[in-house]
């Protein structure tokens, strides 16, 4: 535990300190944060044994609201739009978990793909109300009442990411402590037994949903703010992949592990970019094999000293 | 509407409905024996399409005659079966079976993001087309309509083949028969001396061959672009779930429902087509989530 506490003070403060001494890397860093949040959200599912490839549905959803209401002047402010848009996707959590709980694994996975890739014919297709492919613009919100340039604007909303993410970490790490969090492993093991102890699994896997929901919207809002522009890509299948693949890449024994998996598909991106444009995914797709044979704890585990093999004979009932 | 589309529309689907149960079928077989799903097996399809385009282009290159470009077909489904699909099978899902599904879920989704990208390299981002097999055979006319005979009785008979050929090998043969014991009780099958792990390999390469084939002769139809895989894997594992995960004549069923649904979709609400499958998929799971075909199951405690 304490080793948990030192690396995750460690994480922090490299980030902190960061965009001070590379302004470049303000809006690579929040996008990676705000990807990170929606790995967590899945990391959250992955606890219960559940994998779900259509989050970008809730990271999409928030977005989409927030370049709604900025384009509206309905609330042309950021402190505003991001718990709003963050509210808009837990409430579509709160309809489409009521369904989905009842399933699991590849049902469960299949079903979140096929509403999500529902929702992005639908951005695409409607080209009067979402602007089709080509998306929306998200005109820049005052932050805290102040009408900031660019540079400012971003920073500031950097730091308040930041912010978010601790305090969404530390509330995902107390609730996966919980009794809640607790039952989740349940499911994953053995879930008959769970309601034989008189607790509903779907129940337990709708709150579950929920939070996964609204950390994939909080991440959504904030990417609409920080890149100033929506797209349907956001609700497209390989957007709901790579949170996945981040959140199995930084590995989910702990809650710092989402986002040392984002920045690391970051990295990979950027360097991806230069020396394999066309073959990219590839790549990921061999470094997630490698994980999952070779160190199946992810980043975290390997950071965190919690090696591989331990970790797999768990992971191999 | 003039009942001309109407038929139109059905005839479409039929075609349409016979190539996406060969893919199914292949899919709900892999799934049935391996308890795996596969998601690279629509990058099967898709590399059996472009493998068969290019023999069939070949052929025509080397001026030899076009009837020799259907066997080229089916040699080309088999190949990629036996040395792709073979492949994934000993490098990579021998390891995890007997995992948590989700992991065997991502390491088959690793496979398809490695395949699409490895189609991209080999065949190029160039829309391939090969269509010298469907004008050689002609077309037919049916109520006054001209359909290509390919699509209206090639296809259907080599969907119809499969379907009774399958049957035929699980119940009569006696490897199909193994391969059923080996899904009922793998531990017992062993005991009798059945080779299981010999077993998953040829179903797995049975499975693969079988999207390949799928895609072979599609090649012949449309033009071949990359992300056909991703589209043919949504459909399949719809008609899959349609008729419950290891139900083979279920899936004939399912995909004659998919096929008729996504054509009717084309021809009256042409900008919705791509939604069609995922809404049929999600109405059915959400009514009947263990698909039309399947009988319930006891749970283990």
């Amino acid at each position: 535990m304490a080793r948990q506490l030192v690396f995750g003070a460690a994480l922090i403060a490299a980030l902190a300190v960061f965009p001070l001494f590379s302004p470049w890397s303000t809006v690579i860093l929040t996008v990676a944060l705000c990807e990170g949040l929606a790995a967590l959200g899945i990391m959250v599912l992955l606890r219960a044994g559940q994998v779900s490839f259509g989050h970008g549905l809730f990271f999409s959803f928030s977005a989409y609201a927030v370049a709604f209401m900025a384009a509206a002047k309905v609330g042309h402010e950021a402190l505003v739009l991001i718990p709003v848009g963050m509210a808009a996707s837990g409430l579509l959590a709160a309809i489409v978990g009521l369904f989905v709980v009842r399933y699991r694994a590849i049902f469960f996975g299949m079903l979140n793909l096929a509403i999500s890739m529902v929702f992005f014919s639908l951005l695409e297709k409607l080209f009067s109300i979402t602007g089709g492919a080509d998306g929306k613009r998200v005109p820049r919100p005052t932050f805290a009442g102040v009408e900031f340039g660019r540079e400012q604007f971003e920073l500031a909303t950097f730091y308040v990411t930041l912010v978010l993410c601790i305090l969404a970490a530390l509330f995902v790490a107390r609730y996966l402590l919980s009794p809640g969090g607790k039952a989740l492993e349940a499911i994953k093991s053995n879930e008959t037994r769970l309601e034989y102890l008189g607790v509903s699994p779907r129940k337990v896997l709708y709150g579950a949903y929920l939070l996964s929901g609204l950390l994939a919207g909080l991440g959504g809002a904030i990417i609409a703010l920080v890149s100033g522009h929506v797209t349907p890509e956001l609700a497209y299948w390989v957007r709901s992949g790579e949170f996945v693949f981040i959140a199995i890449l930084g590995g989910i024994g702990g809650v710092a592990g989402p986002f040392l998996g984002a920045l690391m598909f970051q990295i990979i991106r950027g360097y991806a970019a230069v020396y394999a444009p066309e073959t990219w995914h590839a790549v990921l797709g061999v470094m997630l094999l490698v994980i999952i044979f070779f160190a199946p704890a992810g980043l975290y585990g390997i950071v965190a000293g919690k090696g591989g093999k331990a970790q797999r004979e768990e992971g191999g009932r | 509407m003039p009942p001309e589309m109407l038929l139109l529309a059905a005839l479409d689907g039929l075609a349409y409905g016979s190539l996406i149960f060969l893919v199914a079928v292949g899919l709900s077989l892999i799934f049935g024996v391996l308890g795996i799903v596969n998601v690279a097996h629509g990058s099967f399809y898709a590399i059996g399409a472009y493998v068969a385009a290019a023999g069939v282009l070949a052929l025509g290159a080397a001026g030899l005659p076009t009837w020799l470009a259907f066997p080229t077909l089916l040699i080309a489904a088999a190949l990629v079966g036996i040395l792709v699909g073979g492949l994934v099978e000993i490098a990579l899902l021998r390891r995890v079976y007997g995992k948590e599904e989700v992991l065997q879920l991502i390491v088959t989704f690793a496979v398809f993001m490695i395949l699409e990208d490895a189609q991209k390299v080999v065949f190029g981002v160039q829309p391939y087309f090969a269509n010298a097999p469907m004008n050689w055979l002609g077309t037919v006319e049916v109520f006054g309509i001209f359909y290509t005979t390919y699509q209206l009785i090639l296809m259907p008979l080599v969907a119809l083949a499969v379907l009774v050929g399958l049957r035929f090998f699980l119940r009569r043969t006696s490897f199909g028969r193994a391969i059923v014991a080996v899904t009922q009780d793998r531990e017992a099958a062993t005991a009798m001396g059945i080779d299981a792990a010999r077993v998953y390999l040829i179903t797995f390469i049975i499975g693969a061959s079988l999207a390949a084939l799928g895609g072979a002769l599609a090649s012949a139809t449309t033009s071949l672009t990359p992300g056909i895989g991703a589209g043919t894997l949504v459909l399949s594992f719809a008609v899959a779930a349609i008729a419950g995960l290891g139900r083979i004549e279920g899936a004939a069923v399912a995909a004659l429902l998919i096929g008729l649904g996504r054509s009717a979709a084309v021809y009256f609400a042409p900008e919705f087509d791509v939604l069609i499958p995922y809404l049929i998929m999600m109405v059915v799971l959400l009514v009947r989530p263990q698909g039309l075909f399947s009988t319930v199951q006891t749970r283990k405690v």
